[in-house]
């Protein structure tokens, strides 16, 4: 099984240096890349049919079609890694960043050379400490061995490249957030069109890609689509990095071919449930993916395939609820962390989120009505797509949704007993 | 008045953009670092430095949970949320934390030794339950560990 994104990573936690990196073939790809014409890496990337790893799947390939390109583009164009990582239960981002921070800076001067970028920013996350100072160290040998800064190894081509780093805001991970709050603006969203790619970082044209998507493109500037495509169980191209927590004997990440059934994830890799413990739930993907079951895990973990079941692949992060935990009290977790994270600018979300919360707080507390249940019912519907400024109040309510769905018993039981059957 | 420490550091920031204002954040987090929070009048001098009026900058700043725009213990102390830290006994580690300071999330101990504070997900699910005390990441935390971690911080 090739691991292209995870081949350099050492077992003991150390980093790859840059030397072993190039012996390994690293900035090859980058050579070669350089010696081709942007838009030939553009087309090579839509035929590999690498989509966007962030969670919503947006073909990258295509997404760079949409770049202003050649002598009439608006200029400076920017390209901006989103390494913010804070959809609750995702940690891919890290992993990669941490295990090897060059691939991370080839993938980034390669995209940004197909987009014909004049300067990077990766922007991470407050909390990875280390991932920031590993990213700041191959910054700073990349641009010694003329991998960045002026003219590229000989090339046309010049690129700087810089880190910033957040101070923790869930919306900066939503790309016109992260626009707005790179720009030096409070992080909220934009309204679109246009959209970021034609009117971006301080109105220029801009990209922002995930980190795990860009740490795809050398390997398929190197090896090609097809070499790519071929990774992949399914039709979705690459590999992915999976990852469990929660009560299961060996929670970690592990990169597989996309399209990995959820069980053999949760059972092969993470060892499956803690002794005595049933597994009740899951969430494929991070907070805003909607909750699945035991009869889901044959499911492959895919885009195409996840949104088939009502939830998503989402970040392909996988929290799984065990049989000792409250769902209605994993679901209070998570809407009381929305419902802080709602930026406040349109109506439903700023209200409805807390009051959502609020419901599930008292339901916990043994104070909840049966009426409650009919009022959680109204959120799912009234904080739905086409009802909000962005994907933010939507998300929240698929893991509400769908516990409801799933674990309705035990939302009835909490108003019914007027307990948490869960606590003493 | 900025120190010469901070101007060093400010400098590198600024020159990471084509826009002032761009580097508000990051030069907040430099005045924070040594001065401990960002008062109004740090506020005010950030804000004329990045050519922004005072409401512009903190409408950056009071977005972000890591700017603290009220005075703060020595040390910071932030407990992770995330829903795995939460199925991996969250609930027990406040109340021992509350038992152990004699203070809830949000609020400084007598002395001024810590500020308590819960965090959205660090992203670190997979060692759950997870805690930062000021830039030390704990993972894997349990009550006897988290013990011995405080000792460190005076």
């Amino acid at each position: 099984m090739e691991k292209p994104l995870t081949k350099n990573f050492k077992t003991d936690g150390s980093v790859c240096s840059l030397s072993e990196y190039e012996k390994r073939g690293g900035f090859q790809a980058l050579r070669k890349a350089l010696k081709m014409p942007p838009g030939e890496i553009q087309q090579m990337v839509t035929e590999s049919n690498l989509l966007g790893r962030g969670g919503a799947g947006f073909p990258t390939g295509k997404k760079w079609g949409f770049v202003p390109m050649g002598k009439d583009a608006p200029r400076p164009k920017y390209f901006a890694v989103n390494a913010d990582e804070m959809e609750p239960g995702s940690f891919k981002d890290r992993v990669l960043m941490e295990g090897d921070p060059n691939l991370i800076v080839e993938g980034t001067i390669i995209s940004s050379y197909a987009t014909e970028a004049q300067a990077a920013y990766i922007f991470i996350r407050w909390g990875y400490k280390l991932s920031t100072e590993r990213m700041n160290k191959a910054i700073a040998e990349a641009y010694e061995k003329n991998y960045l800064g002026r003219n590229i190894m000989g090339s046309s081509y010049s690129l700087d490249m810089y880190i910033h780093t957040s101070a923790g805001r869930y919306m900066c991970g939503e790309e016109s957030s992260l626009i707005n709050a790179l720009g030096g603006k409070r992080g909220i969203p934009r309204t679109k069109p246009p959209y970021v790619v034609t009117c971006g970082l301080w109105g220029k044209p801009s990209v922002v890609d995930n980190v795990e998507t860009i740490a795809n493109v050398p390997h398929i500037v190197s090896n090609g689509a097809k070499w790519f495509k071929g990774l992949s169980l399914t039709e979705e191209g690459g590999t992915k990095i999976y990852g469990v927590s929660g009560k299961v004997k060996k929670p970690g990440w592990w990169e597989l071919p996309m399209g990995t059934a959820i069980g053999e994830v949760i059972q092969e890799y993470a060892g499956g449930m803690n002794d005595g413990l049933q597994l009740r739930g899951l969430l494929p993907g991070g907070a805003s993916t909607s909750f699945l079951t035991e009869e889901h895990l044959d499911t492959k973990m895919d885009f195409a395939s996840m949104a088939k079941t009502g939830s998503g692949l989402g970040t392909g992060t996988i929290t799984v609820l065990d049989d000792e935990n409250c769902p209605v009290g994993m679901v209070n977790n998570l809407e009381s962390f929305f419902a802080r994270s709602s930026c406040g600018w349109c109506t439903p979300c700023r209200e409805g989120l807390p009051w959502v919360s609020r419901i599930l707080n008292s339901m916990e507390a043994g104070k909840g009505e049966i009426s409650d249940l009919e009022i959680l019912r109204e959120h799912t519907v009234f904080l739905d797509t086409g009802h909000t400024f962005c994907a933010l109040a939507p998300c929240a309510m698929n893991p509400l949704r769908s516990a409801m769905q799933y674990f309705g018993d035990d939302f009835k039981r909490h108003v019914t007993e007027h307990r948490c059957p869960w606590r003493d | 008045m900025f120190s010469e420490e901070e101007k060093k550091e400010i400098d590198v920031e600024l020159g990471k953009y084509p826009v002032k204002s761009a580097a508000g954040l990051e030069i907040l987090k430099i005045v924070q670092k040594y001065r401990g929070w960002v008062s109004p009048e740090s506020l005010s001098e950030v804000a004329n430095l990045v050519e922004m009026t005072d409401d512009e900058l903190d409408s950056v700043a009071s977005s972000y949970n890591h700017i603290f725009r009220k005075p703060v213990g020595r040390h910071i102390i932030f407990i992770c949320d995330g829903m795995a830290c939460w199925l991996k006994g969250y609930d027990k580690i406040i109340e021992y934390f509350k038992n152990r300071l004699g203070v809830s999330l949000g609020e400084t101990t007598n002395d001024g030794r810590f500020t308590f504070l819960p965090s959205s997900c660090l992203g670190v699910c997979e060692q759950a339950p997870v805690m930062f005390v000021d830039d030390d990441l704990y993972t894997n935390l349990d009550l006897e560990k988290i013990d011995e971690i405080l000792t460190r911080y005076k």
